[in-house]
């Protein structure tokens, strides 16, 4: 078991970085890896890859319909294409080419999108995608990945190559603390970082961070929190959530994403079946988000270390 | 030499094919698949070397990829005289349960698709990575790929009009079915094409023209287009056909784009089409 107080800020690093790292090892460990990117080479920290193998990188330009589709025709060949540009973009521009030519045709394309959420910053609503995990989600066969820190995106870069079928791996800008133990990602398997009875939390992506300094908190005043980190939102990870909300009886979801169709959602499905309990989300509700800093947007539209443990002291009252 | 007799016999029954499909589900695009019988017929018994026992990956063969996928009709009826499932198959087109889905899918693994259409402009796209992959692997076969002509009002259609000279993508054939026509009127009404050709040109394609319904004129030019790939340019063929053809109350219009003939119409169709190679 992690031992949370032992975790700290000290190490930053963007998720996006750790994504250039997996990518530059998978490129050299699989020769059918193939990187694809639509003009954001930089942003996406393709350099390395690009640089050990230029043979395997497709610059397909600002034409991320095009690039959804090559991506589907090197599959079918047998390659196993990154389709890499920012999640606005990976997403919702895209959602049909998505859908017919990758999902409902079976192809093998690993869509990595960064940029996620409202801590892209001052570029603003317009690339702050926060819908993106809830239609990634509802596409029959994806995988949907949502890393919290740079060393979980580098694994997922890595694991994803082994995994037959589409995928959608989401990361983000800013640079956030690091402290994943290394060789913990397993695709479709939840992390636990703390053991407790009381209240469960379960976080995805930067949010995971936020989660861990309100457990702490949470902790220090004498509540028992059982801390999960979900990276993979689908396939869920069904037995760990059971376990723990069948232990604690109220819950708390953490994450940097819509409320409707966000992973508080695919939990609240799980427990609705199995073990009903009172559901606190911390997620942006119905809205979308603006210019500023990662920091004042995560505060200003409810997503801080507060709101989290908050949430939990709410969820704790009403399961009474 | 190509047995030019026996390719139009071919086309005859797949144009039987189509209408018998279409009929007996009273539902798909009878219009478009017509006309496009005679290319297709050239492309699966004349130019392409593929085999019927189906690969996906398409190593060491030419691929098709069928981006106007609502004329499935001829291409269902083409793969399964060319062997790549039974004929009788084509009764199931449309019903519940069949592998001969409405729009192409590789979803209930029909032998011969590799990717599902029928949402437009995208099987350029796809085609072009295929051709891609085909040339990082040192396959020298080609990618052919049809596109309707309507469908080139999508965006996507341009985006890999503007990829494949860039990339020198050398190894693709792109057919435009040029028959002028889609579903709310001519292409002229809806959204003019503008000057096709020009289009295609300035984007740095290869341009050559095809009369579509002439399988003698379809099998000059795809030689022609053969000869011509592996020179640095994608080549893009705009094939004149005629919506409907073969059918004499169906030419000429746009009406029979998406609807399906009845008993009465069926009957009469069939009497201009001979029975060459055996009904389904």
């Amino acid at each position: 078991m992690i031992d949370i107080n032992s975790l700290s800020a000290d190490q930053k690093k963007a998720t996006r970085d750790g994504f250039g790292e997996g990518l530059q090892i998978v490129g050299q460990q699989n020769p059918d890896v193939i990187g694809l990117c639509a003009d954001l080479i930089g942003s996406l920290k393709m350099q390395a890859f690009i640089k050990d193998s230029p043979e395997r990188f497709i610059q397909v330009g600002i034409a991320e319909a095009n690039m959804m589709g090559i991506a589907a025709g090197l599959a079918l060949s047998g390659k196993i294409p990154y389709a890499c540009t920012f999640a606005n973009f990976a997403t919702g521009r895209v959602y049909d080419q998505i859908r017919q030519s990758i999902a409902y045709s079976h192809k093998n394309v690993k869509i990595c999108a960064s940029h996620a959420g409202l801590t892209l910053g001052e570029d603003g609503a317009t690339h702050q995608i926060l819908e993106d995990l809830g239609m990634m989600k509802m596409l029959p066969g994806f995988t949907v990945i949502n890393p919290c820190d740079a060393q979980q995106t580098k694994e997922a870069a890595i694991a994803i190559a082994d995994h037959d079928g589409p995928v959608y791996l989401r990361f983000g800008r800013p640079s956030w603390p690091m402290f994943t133990p290394e060789g913990s990602f397993q695709i479709g398997k939840a992390i636990q970082f703390n053991e407790g009875s009381d209240v469960s939390i379960f976080a995805t992506g930067h949010m995971m961070w936020y989660a861990i300094e309100a457990s702490k908190a949470l902790i220090k005043e004498g509540i028992s929190v059982d801390l999960h980190n979900i990276h993979t939102i689908k396939p869920l990870d069904e037995t760990a959530i059971i376990d723990s909300v069948s232990k604690t009886g109220c819950v708390v979801t953490a994450e940097e994403h819509q409320m409707n169709g966000g992973l508080g959602d695919s939990v609240a499905q799980v427990i609705s079946q199995h073990c009903p309990a009172p559901l606190e989300y911390v997620a942006v509700n119905d809205s979308f988000g603006e210019s500023g800093k990662p920091d004042q947007l995560l505060a200003k539209y409810g997503l801080s270390v507060d709101n989290i443990i908050a949430s939990a002291k709410k969820a704790l009252k009403r399961k009474g | 030499m190509a047995d030019i007799d026996n390719l139009n016999a071919i086309a005859t029954q797949v144009r039987r094919d189509i209408l018998r499909q279409t009929h007996a589900c009273q539902s798909g695009h009878p219009g478009g698949s017509l006309g496009c019988a005679d290319f297709l017929v050239a492309l699966y018994f004349e130019i392409m070397k593929h085999d019927p026992a189906f690969q996906m990956k398409g190593e060491h063969e030419d691929m098709f990829f069928l981006s106007n996928g609502h004329i499935s009709p001829v291409w269902y009826s083409v793969l399964a005289r060319a062997n790549y499932f039974p004929v009788a198959e084509l009764s199931t087109f449309r019903r519940l349960n069949s592998r001969l889905q409405g729009h192409p899918a590789t979803h209930e693994g029909l032998p011969g698709i590799r990717v599902a259409s029928g949402s437009l402009g995208q099987g350029m796209s796809v085609a072009i990575g295929a051709a891609l992959a085909k040339k990082m692997n040192g396959d020298d076969r080609l990618v052919y790929v049809l596109t309707g002509d309507g469908e080139l009002q999508e965006g996507q259609v341009w985006e890999a009009a503007m990829f494949a000279p860039h990339h020198k993508v050398d190894n693709l054939i792109v057919t435009v079915d040029w028959n002028g026509q889609q579903i709310d009127g001519s292409n002229e009404d809806v959204l003019s094409l503008g000057d096709l050709e020009g289009k295609w040109k300035t984007f740095g394609w290869t341009v050559l023209h095809m009369d579509g319904n002439d399988i003698s004129d379809i099998i000059r030019v795809m030689a022609e287009a053969k000869a011509q790939t592996g020179q640095g340019k994608p080549i893009c063929i705009l094939m004149k056909t005629e919506m409907g053809y073969g059918v004499d109350f169906m030419m000429g219009t746009h009406a029979w784009h998406g609807k399906a003939p009845n008993d009465e119409q069926l009957a009469n169709a069939l009497s201009q089409l001979e029975e060459t190679k055996g009904d389904y």
